[in-house]
């Protein structure tokens, strides 16, 4: 079944439109489509999850990033210095917008490896941690992990009441496989021609793959890909920037588009989650042991990730290199320890390299952006006229 | 039944007085070896694999109790300004930040110098750990070793030994201390001695036991230690001094003392009028009044969450296999590293069973800016205890580092309210029972 079909036959800024309006929608009509057809979903916080997984079982997998919602109910179930995803996103399940059949949370943060015994409190379906191995330089993390993802397929097939094939997890492996092919091209045109799809388009566009049938999302990505290379559009005098900071917590979506407005977004780790593994996952052989492989071996990185083959300021550098930026902003969300800490290793390393920075804070619910947009601006000028 | 004679006066206060005296004598050593050039191992708390790296002969920094002492010796807001000034945020853990001031003044710390990291052993108990020692890898070139122990995936799924799930992550745990001891290899350029391992474990297993016979000591009323003050002491020696044959020696001696205590009926310095849990990290700005806070009005700290996961799951009493040295640490940490999160994040759980195995009269809970890991769930584990038991609770919430963020007379105000409704509470049931 489709959940998505208000794009279609339509031109390429109403689609675009359409796009925006359903990532923007915190009532996950999507979702909330996918369950009245009988469909079972699978809520995960951020960063990544083996989608494959629950694809396999025929069960939706949404990815749970917090949203631009009134914690209302979820603000009394924590304390002060917090983050504002742990709340947004709970208040999402306590107030049913987003109704799940399943919740896994990882350890990504301190903060959100409580997230699913919260969750389990306030919920009355299943909630648990898929513990993603912190030592990724072990040689037993590999097999370890398909361990765990074999265990936490037991509990999906539990929830959809059928046991999953080899051949079903290749078939998702592949269908995945071509999803993050379309998301790379995706990002490869903002960086060859930043000014055919905007910032916040380009955002939209890789968001919705979290609240999609994948193939569905599929379908989108490969009608919209040749109308936006084709698209009128003109370069213009902008400099080029990279966004790091957008791993878990999300910026608004307004806040990415005032960005977009003052220099050409090329690069970011917004969503890092959906575009973790950056080759095939091979469809070949134990598929369960080419995921759990693929996370550790052909990955990107981020600031809740610890690899000694991946130094994260030295990523960062790559990153900046590959998009051929002139600069980046720094960005954490408010009150994330990771986020916040990484900020001083990029700081110094980009110093090292005299490559220009913009730091700062933000938070999902701001939505004031009219200082930032000075400085910002002011910090563009800078640069334009060094 | 004939009561045991009185104890001789030497044996009564002997933990605390030794206790204090045994860190000190670390921090010494720790600042000989700084002063000599000498290399050091950073570890922490929770998982500290001190059985391993003392058969390397690795002396042992506990960054956390470092940071501790900058915060009890009232100088934690110099070191925290300096590493604010670095570019650290002010949002982020204090102990981490502490402890980049003590790095940036070249091991400079009130108890005497502290030596280099060569290396860094840290689990995943607290991800800030991991942060942090990628602050030392940066800064020092330090070679980090991240032992990954998996915890438990929900609340009413303990994989139990013998599990498909627990021997998937024992094989892990064990596959990883394997590397953990090639790395020490080549780091000291020392063989591993397997014997030596045998013994460091062997004493492990004595403060093990004791540390589990301490903690169920305090379920007897009155309560033989404060848990939150004499308990911190104890949790000093056990990580500073974890697997050697002094700290086994210690912790012999402190269960034989209060046990005494518990035989003769002898208490804290605190008349006893309410027992009372803390649960979360203690207020190390104002450790002594905080507790004065309670204790003025009666109230004692019999049991923590502090102990629980600060000790790394040793109230678990785990006994360490010595046959087979390898597996069973392996064994023994998942299961004791398991609970200590458990105490975190089932926060609620852990302190319904001390409530009923304690005799608790009220639940005392502070969160705190630096520890999310212990801290995000209190508000909601509060709130699901309290809809389970009918038992009293303050939320109190402040810093263990930032005195900053620490309001000592709103303290004392939801303090004193607290007692005002125990008291009542106490009146409401006598003239219950007595009507």
């Amino acid at each position: 079944m489709n959940v998505f079909d208000a794009w279609k036959g339509k031109p390429l800024d109403e689609a675009i439109l359409e796009c925006r309006e359903l990532y923007e929608d915190a009532s996950y009509p999507t979702v909330r489509r996918w369950r009245e057809a009988g469909g079972k979903v699978l809520g995960h916080f951020q960063v990544y999850f083996p989608e494959e997984l629950a694809h396999a079982a025929g069960l939706l997998p949404v990815k749970v990033r917090g949203a631009t919602v009134d914690a209302m109910q979820a603000e009394s179930r924590f304390g002060s210095y917090l983050c504002s995803i742990l709340k947004t996103s709970l208040e999402l399940a306590i107030s049913k917008r987003l109704e799940l059949d399943l919740f896994v949370s990882h350890p990504i943060c301190d903060a959100a490896r409580n997230l699913a015994a919260v969750f389990a409190r306030n919920t009355s379906y299943p909630c648990q941690i898929l513990y993603l191995p912190q030592n990724a330089n072990s040689k037993h993390a590999a097999t370890y992990l398909a361990g765990e993802y074999r265990r936490l397929l037991g509990d999906i097939e539990g929830v959809r009441g059928q046991k999953v094939t080899d051949e079903a997890l290749r078939r998702s492996i592949k269908v995945f496989n071509r999803n993050r092919a379309l998301l790379r091209e995706l990002y490869e045109l903002r960086r060859d021609a930043p000014w055919l799809v905007a910032a916040d388009e380009a955002y939209v566009l890789t968001g919705l793959a979290g609240i999609l049938p994948r193939e569905e999302h599929n379908d989108l990505l490969q009608w919209i890909l040749p109308e936006l290379r084709t698209r009128p559009g003109r370069q213009q005098d902008r400099i080029r920037v990279v966004f790091e900071g957008g791993f878990c917590e999300q910026p608004p979506l307004d806040l990415i588009r005032m960005i977009g407005q003052s220099c050409y977004l090329v690069d970011d780790d917004l969503l890092i989650g959906l575009r973790w593994i950056t080759s095939d996952v091979p469809a070949e052989g134990d598929p369960v042991a080419a995921l759990a492989e693929s996370y550790l071996e052909r990955s990107s990185y981020s600031p809740v990730q610890h690899d000694l083959r991946k130094p994260k300021e030295k990523m960062l550098l790559e990153r900046i290199r590959e998009s051929r930026a002139d600069a980046a902003i720094l960005a954490a969300a408010k009150m994330c320890e990771p986020g916040l800490e990484e900020q001083v290793a990029y700081t110094r390393a980009l110093d090292e390299h005299k490559v220009p920075y913009f730091v700062t804070e933000f938070q999902e619910t701001m939505t004031s952006f009219d200082q930032l947009e000075i400085q910002l601006e002011t910090f563009v000028e800078n640069l334009l006229f060094a | 039944m004939q009561k045991p004679p009185p104890a001789p006066p030497t044996i009564l206060g002997r933990g605390n007085a030794e206790g204090a005296k045994l860190v000190r004598r670390w921090f010494e050593e720790l600042d000989a070896t700084a002063r000599a050039g000498g290399p050091s191992a950073y570890v922490f708390v929770m998982g500290s694999f001190a059985e391993v790296l003392r058969c390397f002969d690795l002396p042992l920094v506990l960054p956390e109790i470092n940071s501790i002492q900058t915060a009890v010796r009232h100088v934690a807001h110099e070191y925290l300004n300096e590493a604010e000034d670095y570019g650290f945020s002010p949002d982020i853990c204090g102990y981490v930040k502490a402890d980049v001031a003590v790095q940036l003044r070249r091991g400079e710390h009130p108890m005497g110098r502290i030596p280099r990291p060569a290396l860094a052993v840290l689990t995943n108990a607290c991800n800030t750990y991991v942060k942090w020692a990628e602050i030392w890898e940066r800064m020092h070139k330090t070679r980090v070793f991240t032992l990954d122990i998996p915890g438990t995936r929900a609340a009413d799924r303990k994989s139990p030994p013998g599990s498909s799930s627990f021997e998937n992550d024992r094989r892990y745990v064990e596959g990883q201390i394997r590397e953990l001891i090639a790395l020490c290899e080549e780091i000291t350029g020392k063989k591993f001695d397997i014997d030596r391992l045998r013994r460091h474990l062997g004493w492990s297993n004595e403060m093990n036991e004791a540390w589990a016979r301490i903690l169920e000591l305090n379920r007897g009323k009155p309560s033989v230690f404060n848990a939150l003050t004499d308990g911190t002491i104890y949790l000093g020696v056990s990580n500073a001094l974890r697997a050697t044959e002094e700290g086994a020696r210690y912790f012999r001696e402190l269960a034989e003392e209060l046990a005494l205590k518990r035989a003769q009926g002898i208490g804290t310095v605190t008349e006893e009028k309410y027992r009372l849990i803390f649960v979360g990290v203690p207020c190390y700005p104002i450790f002594r009044r905080f507790n004065e806070l309670f204790t003025e009005w009666g109230g004692s700290f019999v049991c923590s969450t502090y102990l629980w996961f600060a000790s790394g799951g040793a109230n678990r009493g785990f006994r360490f296999d010595l046959d087979r040295p390898i597996e069973s640490l392996a064994e023994g940490s998942l299961l004791s590293v398991r609970d200590a999160m458990d105490s975190m994040f089932l926060n609620d759980r852990v302190t319904e069973e001390m409530i009923e195995e304690f005799g608790i009269d009220g639940v005392v809970y502070h969160p705190i800016k630096s520890c999310r890991t212990v801290s995000t769930g209190l508000a909601d584990g509060r709130r699901a205890l309290m809809e389970r038991k009918d038992v009293a609770t303050l939320f109190l919430e402040s810093d263990m580092m930032d005195r900053r963020v620490v309001s000592e007379a709103q303290m004392k105000n939801r303090a004193d309210a607290f007692f005002e409704g125990l008291a009542a509470r106490r009146q409401r049931e006598a003239a219950a029972a007595g009507g």
